[in-house]
């Protein structure tokens, strides 16, 4: 526990050095680089509450990702080109506000979160898994569709949206934006795994029937776990499209689903800090791997292959010598 | 006025009928021995009052038809199970594991660590490293942490060591005199529930054959129906 608990600050400490090193060191891109994994492990951290304390294996988070990443898209594209967006009885002209945008982003994932819920929660296993992939397509393909917003070649922005003090065009204080919406999520996540509510939910994901007969309903326990994780999860969307200034169908789909476990598994599933040491290894392994060969993609499944048949705790439970609650 | 009321009650596991017509009636505050040879449905019952399986007949409790209600419910209203076979969290910690389960009531971490010094001692340990008794009386607190109204025990001693099951068998007897609870203890041990049940209730064929006092309970009809 000690172990984990300096894993945790030396890992948050070394995100915080790296790109302030890079500033010092005049080297945007790895700033760059830093702000995609932040952002990463933050849609990853919103898919350990459900995956890791909830036990709920979503392949279609991406939905959440994509949904925060078109609310910023949309109303970044008609604040651009003063256009008003109509939404029934009422009409705006979008906005260039981030906290106006990662509150709609937010919003929407949730909702969205809520109704794949409540559908998709009634069932378990493989049908879980089944059911939340096809969510994801569906709004995958609706994307590809959406003539209005780009479909399938997406959507760009020309400049990054603004927060209220701040220069986010600076890639050090976009990273900044980003960083502490990870070190809030990691606050969030780190509360509710320690609250009744997070002990609840564990409990439900070991023994389902045995928290029944002590008053407590699984069914609900998961559906708020899945609509926080839909929520965080969106919020990274919103800022993955402000970080790339661009959204596209791509962000819906399941391979980014995918990603986002594989994120986990690296770092370790249920872990505080794993969502966030999986993140890092996977851009630098994209960055550093990918610029040796196209097919870098191997080496991070030779690794995954290792983790899981060597080092079920991941990278932290490597660490740590405890395989963690999920092996 | 009953507090739980079960007549004519049937139960079926899938196609299979498991209960053909059990009656029970208990009062606040009573402790009811449900009896029978294995397999004759008492773990039924209790499951059945728990809302784990469908059943049929009439199923009240606190003048509530516990038919309409779903497990979670039915824990809600007041009724505690410890299970058979312990079933703790096991990723969880003592301390979590009651946590997890607490309602406001009497009940709370410090009260069950009082009943059971030995999970004060092992608060901060995890379930799963526990030994056999420690997980039955975790099993306890988990329920009494609901602070119910009636706790069931189903086999809560089998498999256990003497020291450990005189242990259980003090705490039932402390929870009994302490507050009141009514209580259902399902166990194979004659003598203990002589000492601490007021009514027993015989289950055969998944029927009620025999419910009286406790001091009514002759070797004759024991012999009969349990077997001791």
């Amino acid at each position: 526990m000690i172990v984990e608990r300096w894993i945790n600050w030396v890992t948050l400490l070394a995100f915080m050095v790296v790109p302030l090193w890079a500033l010092v060191t005049d080297e945007p891109f790895t700033i760059t680089l830093a702000t995609r994994a932040a952002i990463l492990a933050l849609a990853a951290v919103g898919l350990n509450i459900a995956l890791g304390i909830g036990g709920l294996v979503s392949l279609g988070h991406a939905a959440f990702f994509g949904l925060g990443g078109y609310a910023m898209g949309i109303l970044a594209f008609h604040a651009q080109n003063y256009t008003p967006l109509e939404l029934g009885p009422f009409t705006t002209e979008g906005t260039k506000s981030m906290p106006v945008i990662w509150l709609t982003a937010i919003i929407a994932a949730a909702l969205a979160g809520l109704i794949i819920g409540l559908l998709s929660l009634r069932t378990a296993g493989v049908y879980f898994i089944m059911i939340t992939l096809a969510f994801g397509q569906m709004f995958f393909y609706f994307a590809i569709s959406w003539s209005a917003y780009g479909g399938e070649d997406g959507l760009s922005i020309y400049v990054r949206n603004g927060f209220p003090g701040l220069n986010t065009l600076v890639p050090i204080q976009f990273f900044g934006i980003c960083f502490v919406a990870l070190c809030l999520s990691l606050y969030v996540h780190w509360r509710l795994r320690s609250s009744p509510f997070g002990l609840a939910l564990n409990a439900a994901r070991q023994v389902p029937q045995r928290v029944e007969t002590v008053g407590l309903n699984p069914y609900r326990l998961k559906l708020v776990a899945f609509v926080i994780s839909a929520a965080i999860t969106g919020l990274a969307g919103a800022l993955f499209a402000d970080l790339n200034r661009f959204v596209s169908p791509a962000m819906f789909s399941w391979q980014l689903s995918g990603e986002l476990i594989v994120l986990i598994i690296i770092g370790g599933v249920g872990r505080l800090m794993g969502p966030v040491i999986g993140a890092a290894i996977f851009v630098a392994l994209e960055h550093w791997l990918g610029g040796l060969t196209d097919f870098w993609h191997i080496w991070l499944g030779v690794i995954l292959l290792l983790i899981v048949l060597f080092g079920r705790g991941g990278v932290v439970g490597l660490l740590t010598g405890k395989a963690g609650p999920h092996v | 006025m009953s507090l739980l009321r079960l007549a004519n009650l049937t139960a079926a596991y899938g196609p299979v009928p498991a209960l053909f017509g059990v009656d029970l009636e208990m009062a606040s505050g009573e402790v009811l021995a449900l009896m029978g040879r294995n397999g004759m449905g008492k773990s039924t019952t209790v499951k059945t009052i728990c809302r784990m399986i469908p059943s049929a007949g009439e199923l009240s409790f606190n003048d509530n038809d516990l038919h309409s209600l779903q497990s979670h419910q039915v824990a809600r209203l007041g009724i505690g199970l410890v299970p058979e076979g312990r079933r703790c969290f096991r990723d969880l910690t003592v301390r979590e594991n009651l946590t997890a389960a607490a309602r406001s009531g009497q009940w709370t971490v410090k009260t069950v660590g009082d009943l059971f010094p030995r999970l004060e001692e092992r608060a901060g340990q995890r379930a799963a490293s526990l030994s056999g008794g420690e997980q039955q009386m975790l099993a306890i607190g988990r329920a009494l942490m609901t602070n119910p109204k009636l706790l069931i025990f189903d086999e809560a001693t089998e498999g256990l060591a003497p020291i450990v099951r005189q242990e259980i068998w003090a705490a039932i007897t402390r929870i009994k005199k302490d507050t009141g609870v009514s209580i259902i203890l399902i166990d194979k041990s004659l003598k203990e529930l002589r000492q601490v049940a007021d009514r027993a209730v015989i289950l055969a064929r998944g029927k009620t054959v025999w419910a009286g006092s406790m001091h009514d309970l002759n070797a004759e009809t024991s012999a009969q129906y349990i077997g001791v």
